[in-house]
C-alpha cells in the first residue's frame, strides 16, 4: 500500500518551461481524498497562498482543480505539492519506459536530468539494472511522446516495447524468496537428520547388546566415541541450529524473546553437558551421570526445522486467493501510438492511451470505449455470469475477457489505480490486519517466553532439590524439555493464518472483507437491513404485467404504447419499450409525439392516436375507464405502476412496469432467515410497494418512507434494542447507514468496487454475497477458535508435564526428543487447520 | 541442605530475577522522528531480529512516515502490522517500504509482525 510513496521530487532550478514571461499556462488537476464539501475550498485556499498561481478552482463532482500559473514562477510539481501538503492527493501516475544502452551510471543520472526537464514530470528514476526508467507524471500536462522526446533529445533511444515471452513461469519475488528459504531447511534438515541416526544408537550403548560389551561404561573408548559424536554434532549446532542462535541473539539485543531463544537456550544446555561429560568426566561425583545427550541437540534440530520448512511450505498455500488475483492481470496491451497498433507490456500503458481489443482479447486496463461494440466476460471481477454489452462511453474493466467483437477504448486508470490492484490491495491489507481476538493472544505472547524461561528454572530448581538422583541429570533434562516443548509460535500462528485463507476465500466468491475486525464482527450478526433499491431489487423498472381490453390484443397495445414512448426519455418509458423489444415486437415511428407534464404522453402511431398516462389524463379526454379500473388498483397493491393506454378514443389496455426482485434475493433471504438472522427491509418508498416487495422475498419487517437520511438513524435504532445489525446498501448514497452498522456490506459496481468505505463489499451485485459472506465469516472464526483453543490447550497441557508434574503421580518424564517433535508438529498442525478453510464452499440452501 | 542445593536455590531466583528485569521492566527511551521538509515527521527502522530503533517518539496532529528496511528472511518479519491504525505492510527482505500513518491522539500505539515476535512502539505526544 506504501510502496508507491511519491519519491520527493528534485527541485529544478531553470526548468526548461518556456519562461515565456507572465502568459499564463492553465492545468487540469485530478484530487484524490476530496470527501467533504469544504475540501475545495481547502485546496484553492492552499493554491491561492502559492506564488504564481493566478487562479484556482476546484469542482467537488468530478475532483478536477482547474489552476492558471505563470510558468516563470511556478511549477506543475509545486502545484501538485501544495495540493498533497493540504492533505489531498494530486492524480499523477507512473509509467516504466524501457531504454536502449543505459550501460553507465552517468546515463542514468542524464535521462533522470531530463526528463525532469520535462513539463509535468514530477520524478524519474532510472536503473541500468533493469534498462528501464520509471517516470511519475501528471497526465493532464504530458504524454508518452513527450516523454520519449525527452530521452531521445539527449541521445538515448526508447526500446522498442518489447513483450516478453513466457513470463507466466516467473516466480514473484516473495514466492521465489519462500521457496529458498523451504529449500535451505530442507538441506539443514536432512544433515541434522543423517547425524542423528548413529549419535542415537551410539548415545546408548547400554541398552544395544554389542555395543554394551565393545564401550563399557567408563571405557576410554566409550569416551572416545562419545567425543567422537559430539565432533559430528557440531555443524548440525552450528549450521542447520543457526536460526535460533541468530534468532536468539537478535532477541536479546532488543530485549524480546521467541522460539528461538528457548530451543537456542534448549540445545545449547543439552550440548554444553555433554561436552563437560565428555571432556572432565572427574567433575561428576558418579560416572553414571557422565552420560552425553548429542542425541537432544540433533534430533530436536532436525524436527524443529524440519517443522519450520512445512510451516513455510503451508503459509504459502495460505495466499492462494491473492496469486489467483495477480494472475488475472493481463500481461500485454496492443495500443495506438503514432497510428500504429504496437503490444506492449501492461505495466507501460499510459492514462489517456487507446487500445484496441480483438475478440478473445483480454482488455489490459480500465478506460471508456470510443469506438465499436463488443460483449465482455465480466465474470472474473464482478461475478456477474452474463457478458456484459458495451458501447461507446460504456466503461470496461481491466483483466475481463472480450467475447465477440472489436472496440477502441481510452485508458482512464492504469498501474495501480486499476480496479483488480485496487481489490488486490485491499485483500492484502485485509490479510494484514488484526482481528480483535488476536489482540488477546498479542498479550499473552508478550509474556510467554520469559515465562516459559522461568518455568524452566523453577523445574530446574525443583528437580535438583528434591527429586531422585541422578538429580542434576534430571533437572537438566527437565529444564530442556520444558523450553523445548513450548510453542510460542503455534499460538502466534493461530489467528492470521486462519485470517489469511479466509479473506481469501471470500476475495474468491466476490467479497471483499475489509478487516479482520469485519470478519470478526460478521460472525456475530443477528439482523440485516436490507436496503431495497438496487439491493433486493435490481434497482431500475422493467415492464411486469400487460392487461387488454376486449376487441385489443397484448402485442397490439404493447406494440403501440411501446412505439409510443421511443421518444419519451422516462425511465418508466424505457422500461415498456425493452419489455416489447425483448418480446421480440418490432416499433414503429411516432408523429406528433407530445408529453403532458404530470399526466403522461401522446402521439400517432401507425394512424392511430395513442394515449398513454394516468386516470386523470383519461378523463381530461374523456375515456371511459371504469372496466380497467379494478385491474389498475390490483397492480398497484402488487406495488407496481400501472398505466392506462387509449387508443383512438378508446379504452385499450393497461401497461404495468415494476422494479423487479432479483432472481436471487428470495432465496438468499431465505438462507439469511435459516442462519438465524432477523432480516428488515429499509426503503424511502411507499408502504405498499415496499410491503409487495417484502411479500415477495418472504421479509416480515418493513421500515418504509423512510428518508435518506434517516437511514443512519433506523440502524441505530435495531442496534439500540440489543442486537448486532449488518446493513446492506450500495456504497454511496448508503453510507452514512454503512459506517452506523456494525458491518456495513457494500454492493460495489463496476470499476469503483474497491472505492467505496465499507467493511464488506459484495463484487457480484446480488444478496447471495451477504449469505456467503457471513459463511466465511462464521468458518473462518470457528477455524480462528480451533486453532487457539489447540495452541493454548498445547501448551497448557504440554508445559506441566515437561517440567514433570507427572512423575510423582505416574511416573511419566517426557524425553526431549518428544517434545521437539511434539513442539515442530504444532505450529504445522495450526497452519494445515487454517488451510481447510481453502476447501470451504458456501451452503447454496435451497428454501 | 547441602551447600549445593543452597546454590541452586540461590541461583535459580537470581536468574529468574535477571529475567524478570531484562524482558519486562527496563525499556528502551525511544527515538524521536525527525521532521522533514514536506511537514512529515519520519524515522528509518531496520528489521532484522528485531526492530530497531523499537521505540519511536512522534508528535500528534502531524504525519508520520516510517521507513522499515527488512534484512533477514524470517517468516514473521516479512509484514509489520499496525493493529491500531489498521495498517500493514509487505516488507520484502533489501527495500525500504514507507508506512504513513497519522496519530489523531497522543498515547502509546504497538506495531509487530503477525505472530507478534518483533514489537515495536510508536510513542505519540
Amino acid at each position: 500500500m506504501n510502496d508507491n510513496a511519491p519519491v520527493p521530487p528534485v527541485s529544478r532550478p531553470g526548468s526548461a518551461t518556456s519562461g515565456s514571461g507572465g502568459s499564463p499556462t492553465h492545468v487540469r488537476l485530478k484530487v484524490g481524498g476530496m470527501t467533504c464539501e469544504h475540501c475545495p475550498t481547502k485546496v484553492e485556499a492552499a493554491l491561492g497562498r502559492l506564488q504564481g498561481v493566478k487562479s484556482a478552482h476546484v469542482n467537488l463532482t468530478d475532483a478536477i482543480a482547474h489552476v492558471s500559473y505563470d510558468p516563470a514562477r511556478v511549477k506543475v510539481i509545486d502545484v501538485v505539492q501544495e495540493i498533497r501538503r493540504a492533505g489531498f492527493q494530486a492524480g499523477t501516475a507512473t509509467v516504466r519506459v524501457p531504454i536502449r544502452d543505459m550501460h553507465c551510471s552517468s546515463c542514468v543520472v542524464r535521462i533522470e536530468l531530463a526528463l525532469q526537464l520535462t513539463p509535468g514530470v514530477l520524478a524519474a528514476r532510472a536503473s541500468s539494472l533493469t534498462n528501464a526508467v520509471d517516470v511519475d507524471y501528471v497526465p493532464e500536462r504530458t504524454d508518452f511522446r513527450a516523454i520519449k522526446a525527452a530521452i531521445e533529445s539527449i541521445g538515448y533511444r526508447v526500446a522498442e516495447a518489447a513483450v516478453r515471452e513466457g513470463d507466466e513461469g516467473v516466480l514473484d519475488p516473495e514466492d521465489a524468496a519462500r521457496q529458498s528459504e523451504y529449500r535451505l531447511l530442507m538441506r539443514k534438515f536432512w544433515l541434522a537428520a543423517a547425524v542423528s541416526l548413529p549419535v542415537m544408537a551410539l548415545s546408548y550403548p547400554d541398552y544395544i547388546p554389542g555395543l554394551r560389551e565393545w564401550m563399557p561404561m567408563g571405557s576410554e573408548t566409550r569416551r572416545l566415541v562419545w567425543a567422537l559424536l559430539g565432533v559430528v554434532s557440531l555443524p548440525v549446532l552450528i549450521w542447520s541450529g543457526s536460526q535460533f542462535f541468530v534468532g536468539f541473539w537478535d532477541g536479546l539485543k532488543h530485549r524480546s524473546a521467541n522460539m528461538h531463544t528457548l530451543i537456542a537456550i534448549g540445545i545449547s544446555a543439552a550440548f554444553l553437558y555433554s561436552v563437560v561429560a565428555v571432556t572432565a568426566p572427574g567433575l561428576f561425583p558418579k560416572a553414571s551421570l557422565a552420560e552425553v545427550f548429542w542425541d537432544v541437540t540433533d534430533v530436536v534440530v532436525a524436527l524443529v526445522v524440519l517443522g519450520l520448512a512445512l510451516e513455510i511450505k503451508a503459509k504459502g498455500r495460505t495466499s492462494e486467493a491473492i496469486k489467483k488475483l495477480i494472475g488475472l492481470q493481463a500481461k500485454t496491451a496492443r495500443v495506438l501510438r503514432d497510428g500504429r497498433e504496437v503490444d506492449i507490456p501492461v505495466e507501460e500503458v499510459l492514462v489517456d492511451e487507446v487500445l484496441v481489443v480483438r475478440p478473445g482479447d483480454k482488455i489490459a486496463v480500465d478506460g471508456a470505449v470510443i469506438e465499436g461494440v463488443s460483449a465482455v466476460d465480466e465474470s472474473m471481477i464482478t461475478g456477474e455470469s452474463m457478458p456484459v454489452d458495451k458501447q461507446v462511453g460504456d466503461e470496461v474493466i481491466g483483466a475481463t475477457l472480450n467475447k465477440t467483437g472489436s472496440f477502441k477504448f481510452r485508458a482512464t486508470k492504469v498501474g495501480k489505480d486499476t480496479a483488480l490492484a485496487n481489490i488486490i490491495r485491499m485483500v492484502k491489507d485485509a490479510q494484514g490486519s488484526k482481528a480483535p481476538i488476536q489482540r488477546v493472544v498479542d498479550t499473552v505472547s508478550g509474556y510467554f517466553v520469559p515465562l516459559v524461561m522461568i518455568l524452566g528454572v523453577l523445574a530446574f530448581m525443583a528437580w535438583y532439590l528434591f527429586g531422585p538422583e541422578p538429580r542434576f541429570v534430571y533437572a537438566t533434562i527437565v529444564l530442556v524439555t520444558t523450553l523445548i516443548i513450548a510453542c510460542p509460535c503455534a499460538l502466534g500462528l493461530a489467528t492470521p493464518t486462519s485470517l489469511t485463507v479466509g479473506i481469501g476465500k471470500g476475495a474468491e466468491h466476490g467479497i471483499l472483507i475489509r478487516s479482520g475486525d469485519a470478519l470478526q464482527s460478521a460472525e456475530k450478526l443477528q439482523a440485516v437491513i436490507v436496503d431495497k433499491t438496487g439491493t433486493i431489487t435490481r434497482g431500475e423498472p422493467a415492464l411486469t404485467d400487460v392487461v387488454v381490453s376486449k376487441g385489443f390484443t397484448e402485442s397490439d397495445v404493447l406494440k403501440l404504447a411501446a412505439s409510443l414512448e421511443r421518444g419519451s426519455e422516462h425511465p418508466l418509458g424505457e422500461a415498456i419499450v425493452k419489455g416489447a423489444q425483448a418480446k421480440g415486437l418490432t416499433l414503429v415511428d411516432t408523429q406528433g409525439f407530445a408529453a403532458i407534464p404530470g399526466l403522461g404522453v401522446s402521439g400517432d402511431v401507425d394512424r392511430h392516436a395513442v394515449l398513454l398516462g394516468n386516470a386523470k389524463l383519461m378523463r381530461d379526454r374523456g375515456i371511459a375507464i371504469d372496466a380497467l379500473e379494478r385491474d389498475w388498483a390490483r397492480l398497484a397493491s402488487e406495488g407496481k405502476t400501472p398505466m392506462y393506454v387509449a387508443v383512438d378514443g378508446k379504452p385499450a389496455g393497461l401497461v404495468a412496469v415494476a422494479d423487479t426482485v432479483k432472481p436471487d434475493s428470495a432465496r438468499a433471504i431465505a438462507v439469511l432467515n435459516s442462519l438465524g438472522l432477523e432480516v428488515v427491509m429499509l426503503t424511502g418508498d411507499n408502504e405498499r410497494t415496499a410491503k409487495a416487495i417484502a411479500r415477495q422475498v418472504g421479509i416480515e419487517r418493513v421500515l418504509a418512507e423512510v428518508l435518506p437520511d434517516d437511514k443512519a438513524h433506523e440502524v441505530q435504532k435495531l442496534q439500540l434494542e440489543g442486537k448486532t445489525v449488518g446493513m446492506v446498501g450500495d456504497g454511496i448514497n448508503d453510507a452514512p447507514a454503512l459506517a452506523q452498522a456494525d458491518v456495513g456490506f457494500a454492493i460495489g459496481t463496476g470499476t469503483d468496487v474497491a472505492i467505496e468505505a465499507s467493511d464488506v463489499t459484495l463484487i457480484k451485485g446480488s444478496l447471495m454475497g451477504v449469505v456467503t459472506g457471513i459463511e466465511i465469516s462464521r468458518a473462518t472464526m470457528r477455524n480462528v477458535r480451533q486453532n487457539l483453543v489447540g495452541a493454548f490447550g498445547y501448551n497448557v497441557a504440554g508445559i506441566p508435564v515437561a517440567m514433570g508434574f507427572l512423575y510423582p503421580l505416574i511416573g511419566l518424564l517426557l524425553s526431549p526428543l518428544v517434545a521437539a517433535a511434539a513442539m515442530a508438529f504444532s505450529s504445522v498442525t495450526v497452519v494445515s487447520n487454517a488451510n481447510r478453510l481453502r476447501f470451504f464452499q458456501p451452503k447454496r440452501i435451497a428454501p | 541442605m547441602t551447600p549445593d542445593r543452597w546454590m541452586v536455590l540461590a541461583g535459580g531466583f537470581a536468574l529468574i530475577g535477571l529475567i524478570v528485569w531484562f524482558f519486562w521492566l527496563k525499556r528502551s527511551r525511544g527515538v524521536q522522528a525527525s521532521g522533514t521538509s514536506g511537514g512529515y515527521q519520519e524515522a528509518m527502522i531496520l528489521v532484522k531480529g528485531g526492530y530497531t530503533p523499537d521505540t519511536i517518539i512522534v508528535q500528534a496532529g502531524k504525519p508520520v512516515r516510517l521507513n522499515f528496511r527488512r534484512e533477514e528472511t524470517a517468516s514473521c518479519s516479512d509484514k509489520v502490522v499496525f493493529a491500531d491504525f489498521q495498517k500493514s505492510a509487505d516488507l520484502p527482505t533489501g527495500e525500504t517500504v514507507a508506512v504513513e500513518l497519522l496519530p489523531k491522539e497522543s498515547g502509546e500505539y504497538g506495531f509487530a509482525c503477525p505472530m507478534g515476535m518483533f514489537r515495536g512502539r510508536l510513542i505519540v505526544e
